[in-house]
C-alpha cells in the first residue's frame, strides 16, 4: 500500500504479511513513516493504493473503531490515556463493542446490564494482574508514575481481545529497569495468548531481542527485511540507520 | 478554634442519611404545626417562606427573629433529633439495606418527599419555588451530559426545553381543554393527569429530533463550532415559535391543565436523576468521558465515537424537553422569550457552579442557584452583581465547580455509618 500527505509521498509501496503468534518489528530513522503505517493500518488514516486484510477480511476504509473491533489491538506512542478515568475504568472501556446490553440497559439498570458489566469488570481485573497493576486498578491514571501508565495502555489493548497488537515505540522514554520489565510483558503476553505482534522500536535492543523478522523503512519505504542479525549486517540499514551508532 | 470544629464534626459523624431525613421531618412537622406561633414570639409578620433570606434582605430589624427562628425550627431539631434517633436510624437502615437496595431507595424516597411536602405546605410561593428548583436539577443534570460528561459546549438547551414545553402543552391543551386556539376539549379532561407523562415523552422526543438537526452536522467537527451552531438553534426556535401563530405566537401559550403537582414534578425529576445516573455509571456512559478525554484512543479502542456523541446529545435533549414540558405546566403558561439568552446563562451557571461531570455536582448547583435566585430577589438588580461574583469565585478556585468528577454512587450514600 501506499499513501500520499499533499504531494508527499509518506508510505511507498509497503507490504507486510503477519501470520498468527508472529513478533514482527519495524524500525527506521524518525520520520520514516513507521507511525503513519500503524495509522493506516488502523485505520486513521485511509490508503490512497493498496489494501488491508485482517484475516481474510478487506477493512480498507473501515472507522477505526470497526477495525479494532475485528481484533486490532495498538498503543500510542505518546500515552493517549483518558486523564479523567480510573485504571480500570481504561481497560473496561475496551470491552465497549463487546457488550450487548444496549441503550435500554445503560438507561434502566437491568440485570442484563448488570451481569455484563461483572463480566467485564473480572475480566479487566484478571489483565491489571496480568500486568502486575490490579493495586492500582481505582488509581486516576494521570496520577500514574510513566511505567504504569504504559502497562494501562497496554492492558487496555488486550481487554479487547485482539488478534494482532501493535506496539507503537512501547518502550519510549523508560528506563533501563523500566524497560527489561516491558520487554518481559511482551513476552510473556505473547505467550500466555498468542496472537500476533507487531512492533515500532527506536531502541535496537528491544527489537534485536523480540523480534524473529524485521522491516527497516527508510524515507517512507522498506530498505530490508530480514532477521535480526540480517539486519544488524545489511549496509544499507547501516548507512541509514545504524550508522551512527555503529561509529560510536 | 479547631478543638469545636472537630468536636462537632465528631458528634455528627456515625448519623447515616435516614437520621437526617428523620431530623428534617420533625423539623417540618414542627414548624407546620408551631410555625405560626413561633413566628409570632419572635415578631416576624408571618412564617419566612425562604429559610429567612427574604425577611432578612427587606426589613433588616426583623434579623435577629428570623436568625433566631431558622435556629429554632431547622438546625437545632434536626441536629438534635438526627443525633438522637441516629442508633435506631442506622439499625433500620442496616435492616433496609440486609433486605434490598430498592426497598432502602424507596423508603429514603419517601421520606425526601414528605418532607418537601410538609414544607412546601406553607405556602404556594414555597410550592412553586420547589417545582421549579426541581426543573431545574433536571435540566442542568442533562445540560452536564453534553458540557460535563461529554465535553463539549452546548448552548442549546433553552432550546430544546421550548420545543419540549410548546409540543408537550400543545398535546395537553389540544387533548383536554377548551381552548380559544384550539377548540373544543376531545377527551375528558378526567384522562388529562394519566395522558400527561405521555405528552412529556413526546415533548422529549420532539426536543430530541431537534437535536438531531444539530448533532448530524456539527459532530463531523469539534469545539466551538458546535457551541455557534448550538446557540444560533436556540435562537431560531425562538424566533420560529414567536412566528408560528398556531400555538399563540409571541403572545404565548397558556390554558394547560392543571396536571403537574408537586408528586409528579418528584417522580419525573427521581426518574430522570436515575436513569441519567445509570448511564454515566455504563461503560457505555463513560465511553463520554473517554471521547471528551481522547477521541482518537476512543475510537481506536473499539468506541464508536459518532453514535456516542450523537445518543448522548440526544438523550440530553430529551430530558430537556421532558424539563420543558413540565415547565410549561406548572406555570400554566409559556411564552417564547423565556428560552431565551436569560434562560442560557441560568442552567450553563448552575452546570459550572455545581460541578462538571458529576450528579451531585448538578443538583448542587441547580438547588443552590435556585434558592439564592429567589432568596435574593429582595436586592433586585443588585442580585445580578452578587451571583456572578461568586460565580467568578468558583471558577477562581475551583475550575471545573463545587463537587466536580464525583460518582454519585447510591449505595456509599445511603448506608448505615458505623462509628469510630
Amino acid at each position: 500500500m501506499s499513501h500520499d500527505f499533499g504531494g508527499l509521498r509518506a508510505v511507498n509501496n509497503y507490504d507486510l504479511e503477519i501470520e498468527g503468534g508472529q513478533i514482527r518489528g519495524l524500525i527506521g530513522p524518525n520520520g520514516a513513516g513507521k507511525t503513519t503505517i500503524f495509522n493506516l493500518i488502523t485505520g486513521i488514516y485511509k490508503p490512497t493504493e493498496g489494501e488491508i486484510i485482517l484475516g481474510g477480511k478487506r477493512i480498507t476504509g473501515l472507522q477505526p473503531h470497526r477495525v479494532a473491533s475485528m481484533g486490532l489491538g495498538r498503543t500510542f506512542q505518546n500515552l493517549q490515556l483518558w486523564r479523567h478515568m480510573t485504571v480500570h475504568e481504561h481497560v473496561k472501556m475496551a470491552r465497549y463493542s463487546k457488550i450487548t446490553y444496549g441503550l435500554i440497559g445503560a438507561f434502566f439498570g437491568t440485570p442484563k446490564r448488570n451481569r455484563e458489566e461483572e463480566e467485564i469488570d473480572k475480566k479487566a481485573y484478571a489483565l491489571l494482574e496480568m500486568m502486575g497493576i490490579h493495586h492500582l486498578a481505582d488509581q486516576i491514571v494521570i496520577n500514574l508514575p510513566y511505567g504504569d501508565q504504559r502497562r494501562v495502555e497496554m492492558a487496555r489493548a488486550l481487554a479487547m481481545d485482539p488478534k494482532i497488537l501493535l506496539l507503537d515505540e512501547p518502550t519510549a522514554g523508560m528506563n533501563p529497569e523500566e524497560l527489561i520489565q516491558m520487554m518481559a510483558i511482551i513476552r510473556q503476553v505473547h505467550k500466555e495468548l498468542g496472537l500476533a505482534i507487531f512492533l515500532i522500536e527506536h531502541r535496537l535492543k528491544v527489537v534485536m531481542e523480540l523480534c524473529e523478522i524485521i522491516q527497516t523503512l527508510d524515507f517512507g519505504r522498506v530498505i530490508a527485511e530480514g532477521t535480526p542479525e540480517e539486519i544488524q549486517n545489511n549496509p544499507k540499514v547501516i548507512d541509514a540507520y545504524l550508522g551512527r551508532e555503529a561509529l560510536d | 478554634m479547631k478543638t469545636l470544629k472537630g468536636k462537632i464534626r465528631n458528634t455528627f459523624t456515625g448519623i447515616p442519611l435516614l437520621g437526617w431525613l428523620i431530623g428534617a421531618l420533625m423539623a417540618v412537622v414542627l414548624e407546620h404545626f408551631f410555625g405560626d406561633v413561633l413566628s409570632d414570639i419572635l415578631g416576624l409578620p408571618k412564617i419566612p417562606v425562604l429559610f429567612g433570606f427574604v425577611i432578612m434582605l427587606k426589613k433588616p430589624l426583623l434579623i435577629p427573629g428570623a436568625l433566631g427562628y431558622v435556629l429554632l425550627t431547622y438546625l437545632i431539631p434536626v441536629g438534635v433529633i438526627a443525633k438522637v434517633s441516629a442508633p435506631v436510624a442506622n439499625r433500620l437502615a442496616e435492616k433496609f439495606f440486609d433486605l434490598s437496595l430498592t426497598l432502602t431507595v424507596l423508603l429514603h424516597l419517601m421520606f425526601i418527599y414528605a418532607i418537601l411536602h410538609l414544607w412546601s405546605d406553607v405556602s404556594a410561593y414555597r410550592v412553586l419555588t420547589l417545582k421549579l428548583t426541581l426543573i431545574a436539577i433536571m435540566v442542568t443534570l442533562s445540560l452536564n451530559v453534553v458540557n460535563g460528561y461529554m465535553g463539549e459546549f452546548s448552548c442549546s438547551h433553552p432550546g430544546f426545553m421550548a420545543l419540549g414545553a410548546y409540543a408537550a402543552s400543545t398535546v395537553t391543551v389540544v387533548l383536554f381543554v377548551n381552548d380559544k386556539l384550539f377548540g373544543p376539549a376531545l377527551l375528558t379532561p378526567v384522562l388529562g393527569p394519566f395522558m400527561f407523562p405521555i405528552a412529556l415523552i413526546i415533548g422529549g422526543c420532539v426536543a430530541a429530533l431537534g437535536a438531531l438537526a444539530i448533532a448530524v452536522p456539527s459532530f463531523r467537527t469539534r469545539g466551538d463550532y458546535l457551541a455557534i451552531i448550538s446557540l444560533a438553534f436556540m435562537f431560531i426556535v425562538k424566533s420560529m415559535i414567536e412566528n408560528l401563530e398556531v400555538v399563540g405566537g409571541p403572545r404565548g401559550l397558556s390554558n394547560q391543565p392543571d396536571v403537574a403537582n408537586l408528586p409528579t414534578v418528584f417522580m419525573w425529576t427521581v426518574a430522570c436523576i436515575w436513569i441519567i445516573n445509570n448511564f454515566v455509571r455504563s461503560t457505555l456512559g463513560k465511553a463520554l468521558n473517554a471521547v471528551r478525554d481522547d477521541e482518537m484512543a476512543a475510537n481506536s479502542m473499539t468506541v464508536d465515537t459518532r453514535r456516542t456523541k450523537i445518543i448522548a446529545f440526544l438523550f440530553a435533549a430529551f430530558w430537556a424537553g421532558v424539563a420543558g414540558g413540565l415547565f410549561a405546566h406548572v406555570l400554566r403558561y409559556v411564552n417564547p422569550g423565556t428560552f431565551g439568552l436569560q434562560k442560557l446563562a441560568e442552567v450553563l451557571a448552575m452546570v459550572y457552579f455545581g460541578g462538571l461531570n458529576s450528579v451531585y455536582g448538578s443538583i448542587v448547583g441547580a438547588v443552590s442557584l435556585s434558592l439564592l435566585g429567589e432568596a435574593l430577589r429582595p436586592l433586585e438588580i443588585f442580585k445580578w452583581i452578587f451571583i456572578p461574583l461568586l460565580l467568578i469565585l468558583v471558577m477562581i478556585f475551583r475550575p471545573t465547580g463545587l463537587i466536580a468528577f464525583k460518582e454519585f454512587n447510591v449505595k456509599n450514600l445511603l448506608k448505615p455509618k458505623k462509628r469510630n
